[in-house]
């Protein structure tokens, strides 16, 4: 099983957010790496998508949609950083 | 000229005996992936059982294999609705490993290489529930089903059933494992259809 990126999850994170979040830059809580979210590595597709950091491979975030929600799993990510619109 | 309607197959599925509400059949076995699939060497593989004292009991893949094992055909359900029946492993059960273990805990977590982990009850490990299998079908575990040896808890939804386990730890308390943190059931019953949190 090959791994997609970041972007794959704009989708689902659409649901969560009114900006484009694979545009923020998150900071991984295991190796401080800081990215663009569209540049996670992104497994586990049918339980629910797990983004790792490229740097260190460790959990920077989880999505996992039920019928009738979205749950949001930030465990791994020190912080993301959104820009603001028109800035 | 449907000879053979949806309503049909319907019904048909519902009516499969040993299939839990919602799932349905597959002669597959199909791979799900949080991460990328270890490749654990014999000769660096252990199993070690934490206890909530700190207490640790290890097997080194040789030990491991030495103890007395059992051949089990179960039914397997997993949580993205796949069921799989009268499938064949062999394992050491948890009853065995955890035999001469001093313990009161009521909880436990698994983990595995790759740092998986997922939450079970003592009480599910015990009385002939659960094992740690390391052959499929007659043959050794390969690694993208969890090779060298996965857990084997077919009575709770797949994904307790960690793939690549090394260790086990015992608590007093319950707490999330890596799908349950991430919005999934804490216990996990198919036939009560325990998929996430709330259900």
């Amino acid at each position: 099983m090959n791994p997609l990126d970041g972007n794959a999850m704009a989708g689902d994170l659409r649901e969560l957010f009114t900006v484009d979040v694979t545009a923020a830059r998150y900071t991984c809580a295991g190796c401080g790496h800081a990215e663009a979210v569209g540049a996670l590595v992104l497994w586990g597709q049918d339980m629910g998508r797990v983004g790792r950091c490229p740097h260190c491979e460790d959990v920077v975030l989880r999505v996992v949609n039920a019928p009738d929600r979205v749950f949001l799993d930030l465990h791994g990510s020190v912080r993301l950083e959104l820009p603001l619109a028109g800035s | 000229m449907g000879i053979i309607s949806r309503g049909f197959g319907g019904r048909r599925r519902e009516s499969v005996p040993g299939l839990p509400p919602g799932q349905y059949l597959t002669h597959d076995f199909p791979v799900l992936s949080a991460g990328p699939t270890p490749r654990i060497p014999l000769d660096r593989w252990s199993f070690t059982i934490a206890t909530e004292t700190g207490e640790k009991k290890s097997w080194n893949w040789a030990e491991f294999t030495a103890l007395e094992s059992a051949d089990v055909t179960v039914d397997i359900h997993c949580v993205t609705k796949w069921s799989k029946l009268g499938t064949t492993w062999r394992g050491v059960s948890l009853d065995t490993l955890l035999a001469d273990v001093e313990t009161a805990a009521d909880y436990t977590m698994v983990h595995s290489f790759g740092g998986y982990t997922t939450n079970v009850p003592m009480e599910d490990l015990l009385d002939g529930k659960a094992w740690i299998a390391y052959k499929f079908d007659g043959e050794d575990l390969e690694p993208e089903h969890g090779g060298p040896a996965r857990m084997l808890i077919p009575h709770l939804y797949f994904w307790k059933s960690a793939k690549w386990v090394n260790g086990l730890s015992l608590m007093n308390d319950d707490e999330p494992g890596f799908w349950e943190a991430a919005g999934y059931h804490m216990y996990g019953d198919p036939w009560l259809e325990q998929r996430y949190q709330g259900d």
